[in-house]
């Protein structure tokens, strides 16, 4: 188990810069996950903890002690990768006992059995121990790489995409697998991802992260409901939000281009009393409504039945909508519906620079 | 009549049996879904139809002549793949003009088409760029328009936005239904996602393992899958299941789960639906919608614990243990407070599926609520 800092992290490839002036910390115990898209400096960090890379600049601390000039092997972390590492012509169990070999590190022999039975149970892989892995599915594969991790009981869980590989009911087992075991074992854990589902369903804190800087560290509910800027606002989220323009004077808010006055209540209705220009508007598909008595007109671009529920594309002028409808609603492409919003679930944001300005 | 008919398809790679007696009847201008997991021959099944791939025995007819001895080029339908195949030289404008020029028509006409097919897209302003110049997703309206140009009798599609990001596929989804609902072309679309299937089809037909497991609209899988498998497979979360067996008990029914792990009630009239034959196995089935979920003691309603809580935002997924049983719930954003409390759970009748435990096959039960 441990705390972990970084203080200040710049990191250049080249002309590059991945990371710029990151700060991040992580607490004890805690299941931190770092979402992004390609290319947002998610791994870099991650390295940059293992010890795999050095920062150009600042401070990185496991425990409160200054580790930038530690070994990987020092810094007692464990790695998950995407691609899972196996050794293919050995068997699940040599593959598990291989981390307790290290150099670093030597365990007499009812240790190592211990520690295998230990993680084998937890990870429900006792059936396949004497099993080569190339005659493991994918799924399984990825367990093998977990216990691979859990047997050297490090202090840090640095998993980089473990799921990413996995097809779509076997990835959202591992997630309360993966849920699961960080709560068993009480350790460090800090996921990678750029899957905002997952991010939201396993993390304890989820960090936003974009173009190498750190936009937003909060609970999942509170990066949901209350997104830092625009980015996060349609990054987390399916359908992604809905934005679009609009303008408030005198307490009074209108989109498209003055034919719609929006009704807002609670903390936007106090936000609009304060403020008046140009704002770009966001609100969620599932806080907009569909029905005979609501107040503003579109008309039914698409309907995408997912089942469990509908997702309805408006049309209002050239803008459209998305919305979330129940399954059992009818409603034919092309017709025209009327439509309104949860008026304390609007978004504001500011046009030029995308920051939520309810928060700022 | 129907766009595109499969009869009785065999297709053997080696020892292999990829299609196994397939029967699909494709409407004039209907939009289905080939779903199944990679290996279930789905792409096979498609690029039989597009004359890319031999089939063993059975007929494949397009708007009701037979075509497998007719080329690929011949059959006049058009493909779209996973990764776009444009040239990389030409123009998005050559790309999708690329087609026609091969035939006699104007040039003037050629531009009206091409045109015509760039404003659908919205690619309009792209037509002078080439392929290296674009983003994925225009990379694949590009690739959509050169498939389209030609008006082709059939579109095949293989996982054409299976490589993009998530928000584009959104996206991208919606174009590719508007463009269907506009130009009305028979079309056969291949993917592994559930939800684009689900999103996109008209009917969807589930492959596994070579064989159809069940084709119907969107509606009809989700809610009345034919087997296990089918009921699996769509959806997210998964849906529930567990080994079952039914019980009568004070003018009801009580469905017992696992090993005895507990107990949910159910209308009465289950066990009139479900007669007890000779070595039936069940398995029931619910999906975590039809999970309803209480705070305090209600009756009718079993004591379990919430477990992990998943937060997605608009709706929390909890896991719900009773027993070793695990069965997830679908719940308003923070209804459950903290993983470890006592809640109540229920089975929606409506919702509820019962199987044969062996075979897989749905037992077809539909109870009222």
């Amino acid at each position: 188990m441990a705390h972990i800092r970084l203080e200040n992290i710049t990191k250049t490839f080249g002309s590059h810069v991945a990371l710029k002036d990151l700060n991040l910390e992580i607490a004890d115990g805690e299941f931190f996950v770092l979402l992004g898209p390609t290319g947002a400096g998610k791994t870099t960090t991650l390295r940059l903890i293992a010890g795999l890379e050095r920062p150009n600049s600042g401070a990185i601390g496991i425990d409160h002690e200054d580790v930038l000039n530690w070994t990987a092997a020092q810094r007692d972390v464990a790695l998950v990768f995407q691609h899972y590492s196996l050794y293919p012509r050995y068997t699940v169990r040599q593959n598990l006992e291989f981390p307790l070999r290290s150099r670093v590190r030597h365990y007499a022999q009812p240790e190592i059995d211990a520690r295998i039975a230990r993680a084998a149970k937890t990870l429900r892989i006792e059936h396949l121990l004497d099993r080569k892995t190339d005659r493991l599915s994918g799924g399984e594969m990825q367990r093998v790489s977990i216990g691979r991790a859990i047997v050297r009981e490090p202090r840090v869980f640095l998993m980089d995409e473990p799921l990413s590989n996995l097809d779509a009911k076997l990835r959202e087992s591992l997630r309360s697998e993966l849920k699961d075991l960080q709560m068993k074992l009480g350790a460090t854990f800090l996921f990678v991802t750029h899957d905002q589902i997952e991010a939201m369903s396993m993390g304890d804190k989820v960090g936003v992260l974009n173009q190498g800087r750190i936009i937003q560290v909060a609970k999942p509910q509170d990066i949901y409901n209350r997104p830092k800027d625009i980015f996060v606002a349609g990054f987390v989220g399916s359908p992604a939000m809905n934005f679009f323009g609009g303008e408030t004077r005198d307490g009074r808010l209108t989109a498209f281009a003055g034919a719609m006055v929006l009704g807002a209540d609670g903390p936007a209705r106090d936000w609009l009393r304060l403020h008046s220009g140009r704002v770009t508007i966001g609100i969620r598909s599932e806080d907009i409504r569909i029905g005979p008595q609501e107040p503003a007109g579109a008309r039914v671009h698409d309907v995408e039945n997912l089942g469990v529920e509908k997702i309805v594309t408006l049309r209002v002028d050239d803008q459209l909508l998305r919305a979330t409808a129940p399954a059992a609603l009818e409603l034919p492409i092309d017709s025209t519906v009327n439509f309104g919003w949860n008026p304390e679930k609007l978004h504001f944001f500011d046009t030029a620079s995308g920051a939520n300005l309810a928060l700022s | 009549m129907a766009g595109i008919i499969l009869r009785d398809i065999q297709k053997f790679f080696g020892d292999a049996h990829v299609i196994r007696q397939l029967n699909l009847e494709v409407q004039h201008r209907e939009f289905v879904v080939l779903l199944g997991p990679s290996g279930c021959g789905k792409t096979t099944t498609l690029r039989a139809i597009a004359g890319l791939e031999e089939i063993d025995s059975g007929d494949i007819l397009i708007e009701g002549k037979p075509v497998q001895k007719l080329r690929a080029a011949d059959r006049d339908i058009a493909f779209v793949f996973q990764l776009y195949a444009l040239y990389p030289h030409l123009t998005a404008y050559e790309n999708i003009a690329f087609p026609l020029r091969a035939t006699s028509e104007s040039r003037a006409e050629v531009e009206r088409r091409v045109r015509h097919v760039a404003q659908a897209l919205a690619i309009e302003h792209l037509l002078n760029k080439r392929p290296s110049a674009l983003s994925g997703g225009d990379m694949q309206r590009v690739a959509i328009g050169r498939a389209l140009v030609r008006r082709p009798k059939a579109m095949l599609m293989d996982e054409p936005i299976g490589s993009l990001d998530a928000k584009l596929r959104e996206n991208m989804r919606t174009e590719i239904k508007r463009l269907h609902l506009e130009n009305d072309t028979t079309t056969v679309y291949v993917t592994h996602d559930q939800v684009e299937a689900m999103s996109l089809a008209d009917r969807i037909a589930v492959m596994h393992d070579g064989v159809l497991q069940q084709v119907g609209t969107p509606t009809d899988v989700y809610q009345h899958p034919a087997n296990l498998f089918v009921a699996q497979f769509i959806g997210s979360p998964v849906m529930n299941t567990a080994k079952a067996s039914l019980q009568a008990e004070g003018g009801n029914a009580r469905v017992i789960v696992g090993d005895n792990d507990g107990a949910f009630d159910l209308p009465a009239e289950i066990l009139q639906q479900i007669a007890p034959a000779n070595g039936l196995e069940l398995t029931m089935g619910i999906r975590p919608e039809g999970v309803r979920v209480a705070r305090e003691a209600t009756d009718g309603f079993t004591p379990v614990e919430a477990h992990i809580i998943e937060p997605l935002g608009a709706y929390d997924i909890i896991d719900l243990k009773l027993g070793r049983q695990i069965f997830r719930a679908r719940t308003p954003s923070g209804f459950v407070a903290k993983p470890g409390v006592r809640v109540w759970a229920r089975l929606d009748a409506v919702q509820t599926h019962f199987f044969d435990a062996r075979s897989g096959g749905s037992l077809n039960v539909r109870l009222r609520g």
